[in-house]
């Protein structure tokens, strides 16, 4: 089985994005990493690709929210990532979708795709056709790539 | 008018009702700026060089530009601070307020150090003189004194992510063609800002409407689309009314559809315009975001250019990105 792991504020950006997908209907499962640090940590045992907003505001340190961070902090989690679409604002320059090619670097894995905020009708239909597309071929679990 | 609020407790930004609140004061705090930062003197050569035309363009859009930050610095987002639900909110407001002044004098820096005090009051006069922009100015001030909050933020964020860009085109327009490139540095960081400004009270807004029932909720969303309507035929024909003699005026209306786009999903509303008539020019969106026309579309297989880092070596201590 293959899941679509992502985050989202409370602004909902993301969460609206992915369930306008319906990924569940695809019979890829969803995940949202929990908001705060006392909730309950999510562990992952599939494929899957990560959908992250982009923090910061420009500033490269912050793009990653703290709580996709300790998500992949944990190579449990880490070692089933196979790709990253982010999301962002190109009103923040340079930093548009920041956090997309910072994880891909960090986990050695496709910067799938970029939407801004909640995504339109197009944006929806690629990710969801070509996630559905892609996890029929990727299912397996592989060598975490990271590791020294 | 929008009474004052008649009481305040001391804030405690220690006890938190709405996270976001600090989020978003620390991201604005984080960005802030003046225009004497950006050396845009360095321009006058490019000025120069440009024709009268392209003067009396930029000057016109400017001084429209300023009219709207002036009315959300003095008017806009002040009218916002009776309708907060935290102290928190109404402090990040006064930021956003204090910013739209900041944004609203970054013009006339820019004016006193390209033009002649001649062609300021000109501009100025034209200002106030072309219906379009007036009408804009003042549908937006009779929500803010109108008294309903939820409109009022709904005008807030059309006019924070959606009235601004039919000015915003053409410092993006000239920077793609490398002309007056500090200008639209400063221009730039006041996209940045409004950015922020209409997320938040895009999702202010959202808040706000998740505690009303359903028909006020579907009211709020009809009438969020008219209005959109209702000040998007007004700003075609402003867009004409400044860019029919340069011949740019398509252009500008596939950057107004895009953004009108963006301000619906700041306010949790799904995209109106379709896709064929977003097709902003890639050399304005290059120019706003110089990444943003990079194909990174990894399952169309036509990416050429998708991310895939190297291998990196890590260990979990240094997961630190």
């Amino acid at each position: 089985m293959a899941a679509v792991v992502y985050f989202s504020s409370a602004s909902n950006n993301t969460a609206r994005f992915v369930e306008h997908c319906a990924f569940d209907s695809a019979g890829i499962h969803t995940a949202r990493i929990p908001l705060r640090a006392t909730d309950e940590p999510l562990q992952i045992n599939e494929p899957f690709v990560l959908i992250c907003p982009t923090y910061g505001g420009g500033d490269a340190t912050k793009a990653v929210p703290v709580q996709v961070k300790r998500f992949l902090n944990d190579p449990a989690n880490r070692r089933w990532i196979r790709g990253i679409i982010a999301s962002g604002n190109t009103n923040f320059g340079e930093a548009y979708a920041a956090a997309g090619p910072i994880i891909a670097r960090k986990c050695h894995v496709p910067l799938m795709y970029r939407f801004e905020l909640m995504g339109t009708g197009s944006d929806v239909r690629a990710v969801r056709e070509g996630l559905i597309k892609f996890f029929t071929h990727a299912t397996e679990p592989t060598q975490p790539q990271d590791r020294p | 008018m929008t009474a004052l609020i008649d009481r305040v407790t001391a804030i405690n930004w220690n006890r938190l009702d709405d996270e976001k609140d600090l989020e978003v004061w620390d991201r604005l705090t984080g960005n802030f700026w003046l225009p004497e930062k950006v050396p845009v003197s360095n321009d006058i050569p490019d000025w120069r060089a440009m024709s009268e035309a392209e003067h009396t363009l930029t000057m016109r859009v400017f001084t429209g530009l300023t009219l709207l930050d002036t009315i959300q610095g003095t008017v806009g987002a002040v009218s916002l601070i009776p309708d907060a639900l935290t102290p928190h909110e109404e402090a990040v407001y006064t930021n956003i307020a204090f910013m739209e002044s900041v944004h609203a004098k970054s013009y006339s820096s820019i004016f006193s150090t390209l033009c002649s005090s001649e062609q300021i009051d000109e501009a100025f006069s034209w200002s106030e003189r072309n219906e379009h922009l007036q009408r804009k100015a003042q549908i937006v001030l009779d929500y803010y004194e109108g008294d309903d909050p939820l409109k009022r933020k709904v005008a807030s964020t059309l006019l924070e992510s959606f009235l601004f860009y039919s000015g915003f085109y053409l410092p993006m327009y000239f920077s793609a063609h490398a002309k007056l490139t500090n200008t639209a540095d400063v221009i730039r960081l006041i996209i940045r800002d409004e950015a922020v400004h209409g997320y938040y009270i895009g999702y202010k807004y959202q808040r706000g409407l998740a505690l009303a029932g359903e028909a006020r909720q579907s009211e709020m969303e009809s009438y969020t689309y008219e209005l959109l309507n209702e000040l998007y035929e007004n700003e075609v024909e402003y867009t004409h009314s400044l860019y029919d003699e340069v011949g740019l005026s398509d252009d500008v209306e596939k950057f107004l559809h895009y953004n009108a786009n963006k301000a619906l999903m700041n306010l949790g509303y799904p995209a109106l315009f379709p896709d064929e008539i977003c097709d902003v020019n890639p050399a304005i969106l290059a120019a706003l975001s110089p990444n943003a026309d990079e194909n990174h579309d990894f399952f169309s297989g036509s990416g050429s250019s998708y991310v895939m880092g190297k291998a990196e070596e890590t260990d979990d201590d240094d997961w630190d990105f």
